[in-house]
């Protein structure tokens, strides 16, 4: 005995029109994809740290305020090298495209230098307010702040480790086609890292300040 | 300890809600099981009555059925969840006979104290209240988390520090029950067992002008000596010296438990 | 130069743990000398250590959770054997060491055991279901694995050195603050989790992205298989939910490590903040883990009744409605916290709403049963058996949710009597099915049906005689985590306990027993045709186990149950035209994967015993690794179009054989 009936075709059955898949999508595409989800995994990180920030931003337990506390005037200047290293390693993403060696090595040398002077200029708020007695065990407020700002500092510094191992692999192995690819991730995360920095500075330090 | 044989009204409403979901629920319940065993039986491959459907894979007419089925079931417990949690919401007070009682519940490494302001007195492990009154719990910690559990009164409640939490429940049968810590709070938590004594009301006041008026102070020197940890081996009762004291816990006035006495044995020299 | 690890870390004065962890040491000792005196070792190695096939990591993936599952199981035994003691008496376990087997019980059957089989399930299946040849990243599979992997071992280690978390599995603070922990038990816990959170959080992305864009031609969404479809819901929770784990555990760790005040008592930290954020990964967690155990159960179900899945659209809405709610419940772990009775209403009533989805699935399973033509081999026994038993858990699930019941039943054994009942009822049978219905897949041979049977009787039976009894005793007001009691109303309970405990004991040396006669007899139980089952999907379309690169050519796919559909065509159509060829390129195996994880364990190890010098040597060791990846210059291999064409027509003539045979009958 044997069977004879087909599972029918819902789409056919229904009369839709549906595109059929066409089958693996190209690595380009999977790799970048891939990259988004995880950029996606990070953010949820954050918003776990920025919902702790949130809940904790009124418990000083006597101890100092943001208002008393950040240099609206650094901050500012943090934002503008992030903003600007966006830019830069836009034009290095450019650069690969075209397969220009000099302009990526030089486009991401710039990024490179910018998010350096970033990570010094935090660095020093973070020692200066450690100094003022106001460090990250003062207070759960204080707790929340460091760990945010400074996770979003780890990642720059985790950015800046990958920028330089692109721009060796770049010179030593050229714009081959996984090299490519990876460029696409890494500037994915760094622009990532400019949009969690537009959070951080809205939420810790405007608001922060204001209050 | 048996919450289906409850002792006052929060504990017996409760075990009515219990029931009464479970009893919605089989009546849905009870027809699936025994409808995937009749199907297996019936549609096993070796028998030939039944029929063989390979295609078979569709009908709006079920899943519309099987749709409607839970999601009425879930509107009828969800107006049961709506009701229940308002009406018995824990720190909603209860009404009863007499004058009602302010019980201050501090959870400790590993025991309880309970103080009662009003009539100057606390006690260790053990718990004495009238019969009937409305009991109105406010609950802290001294040290870790903790849940104050009478079994038979009804509704559970944590206990934290630097929080206060309100409980409000009424014993309406004389007799001596057991609570017990509902949440694990470390090595001697199996020991946080209390006795309650529901006593008649009039033998409750005798009890706290008695005690009231004993030798035995809870003052700042024994109060630092209960948040060590430690077992109690008896259960002791206090003239309570300061009012204030449940406040002083509750906002973190007074230190929290020290924890550990001595950091444990690994890692001893790295210790904060 | 050690930081906080001395000689008093190795508790010599502790007979239990000592000999377990010599008991183990000496195994694992017996086992690599007879690999290496062998000569398996360059076979290993190449074959399954440095391994990117997707299908190796899923087997090496359930290998884990099959060897977690036995010390997550003795840790059972003696909690069940502890409780039947200790009335009037302290027992045999002392409270630290006790409090420690339970917080190792729940982290390991969570973390290591269940997780790591059904990722390793959904690794070895879902791309064979896709009609595809690999994962999306192979080589990063690889990673996630082996910090899977790595998590275990130092929860392991904690066995011989130092101690484990005595807080339960998941360490509510300040009782894990330092102030009330200071030993380095939380610390294993910490690390272990975060560093198998990643190998998770990888596991994730990768399967997310191969479900999404790595399908065969004409695999559209709605004509994948219904495991497919969990797959692709459950990872994509774990996307959104392990991170949560990640910040929450990196929290305590500042904490504990840095003198932070996120869940102190002290300067402002908030203790219910902490519960809120694990639970809202832990529920999540609960799904998914279950939904790949439902995915197995549609495709066991509709297999064994020879037809389509009921209600296939209903299917996937169910799922993906899952997916969404169980974001949506979270503060039903906490009822008791007094968050006042409109949050408590709210989230009682969503938690209830996931049981609608949940009943719709058990009767499309109902109904794909109506009209079938069962057989009753094991897996389908294992699905039968999870499809009452986990009714019953929804029953007592949705009782918790309602807010008055919960006041009554949260934190007792009542509790833990439901979620054992939904964890092993769904997620831990419908493994077990899942091990069973793809074991000749994997392998190429069937296990022993008489075994799997009798394995699958003694844990039914033992799981009702382990847990209706902790039901009852939490009626009796009993609440978890008790290393003596006093109440002597209990004890007859909690002695019927143990003896379901020592049911599935023998139901699990049963699955031992299954697993050698049926390697021993391997050439009886052989699957030639790579179709043991009469199966629907692609899967089966292939042979057992794979060559490498899974399909010799692509399948093209117009609907779905792909495979069934293929067969009814061969059936009618007598002969197939010759496929073409053509070479196939395949990713080289790599140790990035290996040599991560144990750059990872050093960096794990050095960090919960404070020792700064190796943690830095190990961070640098993992940075060095995949820089060393990074260089390589060829990442594939080509398998050339004849050597395709010679695997392949080799299994073409089994399957033709079979067919002519059924088609004759």
């Amino acid at each position: 005995m044997s069977v004879t009936t087909m599972t029918p075709d819902l789409h056919q059955a229904q009369g839709l029109e549906v595109t059929d898949n066409p089958g693996p999508a190209p690595k380009r595409i999977v790799t970048g994809y891939g990259f988004w989800i995880f950029i996606l995994s990070d953010m949820v990180m954050f918003s776990c740290f920025f919902a702790a920030f949130a809940v904790l931003s009124g418990e000083t337990a006597g101890g100092p305020h943001g208002a008393e506390l950040f240099n609206l005037k650094n901050v500012a200047i943090e934002t503008g090298c992030l903003l600007l290293s966006s830019f830069t390693c836009g034009m290095a993403s450019i650069a690969a495209d075209l397969r220009n060696r000099f302009w990526f090595q030089v486009a991401m040398a710039v990024t490179c230098a910018l998010g350096l002077a970033f990570l010094w200029i935090e660095f020093h708020e973070f020692a200066d307010l450690v100094a003022r007695g106001a460090g990250p065990s003062r207070s759960a407020f204080l707790s929340a702040f460091f760990t945010l700002v400074g996770c979003h500092g780890l990642h720059v510094s985790a950015g800046v480790l990958w920028l330089l191992t692109m721009m060796a692999q770049v010179f030593a192995k050229g714009f081959r086609a996984d090299i490519q690819r990876r460029i696409l991730c890494f500037a994915l995360f760094w622009h990532a890292l400019d949009i969690i920095w537009v959070a951080v500075f809205s939420v810790v330090y405007l608001l922060g300040s204001g209050a | 300890m048996n919450i289906l044989d409850p002792q006052g009204p929060i504990g017996a409403a409760e075990k009515t809600i219990l029931i009464d979901s479970v009893g919605i629920m089989l009546a849905i319940v009870v027809p699936t099981i025994i409808a995937i065993f009749a199907f297996a039986f019936w549609f096993r491959q070796s028998n030939p009555r039944a029929t063989y459907m390979p295609a078979w894979a569709e009908s709006g007419r079920i899943e519309l059925v099987v749709w409607s089925i839970p999601t009425l079931t879930v509107i009828l417990l969800g107006g049961v969840a709506w009701i229940g949690a308002h009406e018995l919401d824990p720190g909603k007070p209860v009404e009863g006979t007499g004058q009602a009682i302010t019980i201050q519940v501090v959870s400790l490494d590993w025991k309880w104290l309970f103080i009662y302001p009003d009539q100057r007195v606390a006690t260790l492990n053990t718990l004495t209240v009238p019969v009937g009154a409305p009991l109105n719990f406010q609950l802290t910690s001294a040290s870790v988390m903790n849940v104050f559990f009478i079994p038979q009164f009804g509704s559970m409640i944590y206990t934290m520090n630097g929080m206060t939490t309100r409980l409000s429940l009424r014993a309406d049968e004389v007799g001596t029950y057991q609570g017990l810590s509902a949440h694990f709070s470390g090595d001697g938590f199996p020991d946080m067992m209390f006795d309650v004594h529901v006593v008649p009301q009039n033998e409750f006041s005798d009890w706290a002008t008695k005690t009231a008026h004993g030798d035995n102070a809870l003052n700042a020197d024994v109060y630092q000596e209960l948040v060590k940890q430690s077992v109690p081996k008896d259960r002791s009762v206090y003239r309570l010296d300061d009012p204030e004291l449940f406040l002083g816990i509750a906002t973190r006035r007074i230190a929290p438990g020290p924890g550990p006495e001595q950091t444990a044995k690994i890692g001893a020299s790295d210790a904060r | 130069m050690l930081g906080k690890l001395t000689w008093a870390a190795i508790p010599f004065d502790q007979p239990i743990p000592l000999l377990a962890g010599a008991v183990v040491l000496v195994a694992i000792l017996a086992v690599l000398v007879w690999v290496v005196v062998k000569g398996h070792l360059p076979y290993l190695w190449h074959e399954w250590i440095t391994s990117v096939d997707h299908k190796r990591i899923g087997v090496m993936y359930v290998l884990l959770a099959s060897v977690m599952l036995l010390r997550g199981f003795s840790d059972a035994l003696m909690m069940r054997a502890q409780q039947a003691v200790a009335f009037h008496s302290p027992g045999f376990l002392p409270p630290e060491h006790y409090n420690q087997i339970f917080s190792a019980h729940g982290t390991i059957m969570i973390f290591f055991v269940a997780m790591p089989f059904v990722i390793g399930l959904m690794n070895l299946v879902v791309p064979l279901q896709l009609g595809v040849r690999d994962v999306a990243f192979p080589t990063l599979n690889s990673v996630g694995f082996w910090l899977t992997a790595t998590g275990a071992l130092l929860v392991n280690v904690s066995l011989v050195v130092g101690e484990f978390a005595r807080t339960g599995w998941l360490p509510y603070p300040p009782l894990s603050e330092m102030t009330y922990s200071p030993g380095v038990g939380v610390d294993y816990y910490l690390w272990s989790l975060e560093i198998s959170g990643v190998g998770t959080l990888v596991a994730g992305v990768n399967l997310v992205t191969t479900v999404l864009k790595i399908r065969t031609k004409g695999m559209n969404y709605l004509r994948m298989p219904m495991f497919c479809w969990t797959t692709l819901a459950s990872n994509l929770l774990i996307i959104a939910a392990f991170p949560i784990l990640t910040a929450t555990l990196a929290m305590l760790i500042l904490d504990r490590y840095l003198g932070f005040h996120f869940f102190t008592n002290e300067a402002g930290g908030n203790m219910m903040m902490f519960m809120n954020l694990i639970w809202a990964w832990g529920h999540p967690e609960v799904y998914i883990l279950v939904l790949p155990a439902f995915g197995i159960f549609s495709e066991v179900v509709s297999t064994f009744s020879g037809k389509p899945l009921f209600g296939y659209r209903s299917m996937v809405l169910a799922t993906m409605a899952i997916c969404i709610l169980s974001f949506m419940v979270w503060l039903h772990h906490f009822f008791t916290m007094g968050a006042g009775a409109d949050v408590n209403a709210i989230f009682g009533i969503a938690s209830m709403i996931i049981a609608v989805p949940t009943g719709v699935k058990i009767y499309n399973w109902l109904f794909t049963m109506y009209g079938g033509r069962i057989r009753f081999d094991t897996p389908m026994l294992w699905s039968i058996g999870f499809m009452v038993t986990f009714i019953l858990g929804g029953l007592t699930g949705v009782l918790l949710a309602v807010p008055p019941a919960d006041f009554l039943l949260h934190n007792s054994l009542f509790l833990i009597a439901h979620f054992h009942n939904v964890i092993i009822g769904g997620v831990l049978f419908g493994a077990f099915a899942g091990y069973t219905y793809w074991f000749p897949k994997a392998f190429g041979f069937k296990l022993h049906e008489g075994l799997g049977k009798a394995a699958f009787w003694f844990w039914l039976v033992g799981f009702y005689v382990a847990f209706f009894p902790l039901y009852a005793v939490g009626f009796l007001g009993m609440t978890r985590r008790m290393q003596h009691y006093d109440v002597p109303e209990w004890r007859p309970w909690l002695m019927a306990a143990s003896v379901g405990a020592v049911l599935i004991l023998i139901g699990i040396i049963f699955q031992i027993a299954q697993l050698v006669v049926s390697i021993r007899d391997r050439e009886e139980l052989r699957d030639h045709t790579g179709d043991p089952w009469d199966g629907r999907s692609l899967e089966w379309a292939t042979s057992s186990p794979p060559p490498v690169f899974n399909f010799a050519v692509l399948p093209d796919v117009s609907g779905e149950d792909a495979y069934w559909a293929q067969k009814v065509r061969a059936k009618q159509e007598a002969s197939a035209e010759e496929p073409h060829y053509e070479a196939i390129e395949m990713p080289r195996n790599s140790p990035t994967g290996f040599v991560c994880a144990f750059f990872a364990t050093i960096t794990g190890f050095a960090l919960i015993w404070h020792i700064w010098w190796m943690v830095i040597a190990g961070l640098i060791g993992a940075f060095a690794t995949f820089v060393v990846f990074a260089w390589r210059d060829h990442d594939e291999y080509e398998i050339p179009a004849e050597e395709v064409a010679r695997i392949d027509q080799a299994n073409i003539s089994e399957r033709r054989d079979m067919i002519s045979a059924a088609g004759s009958v």
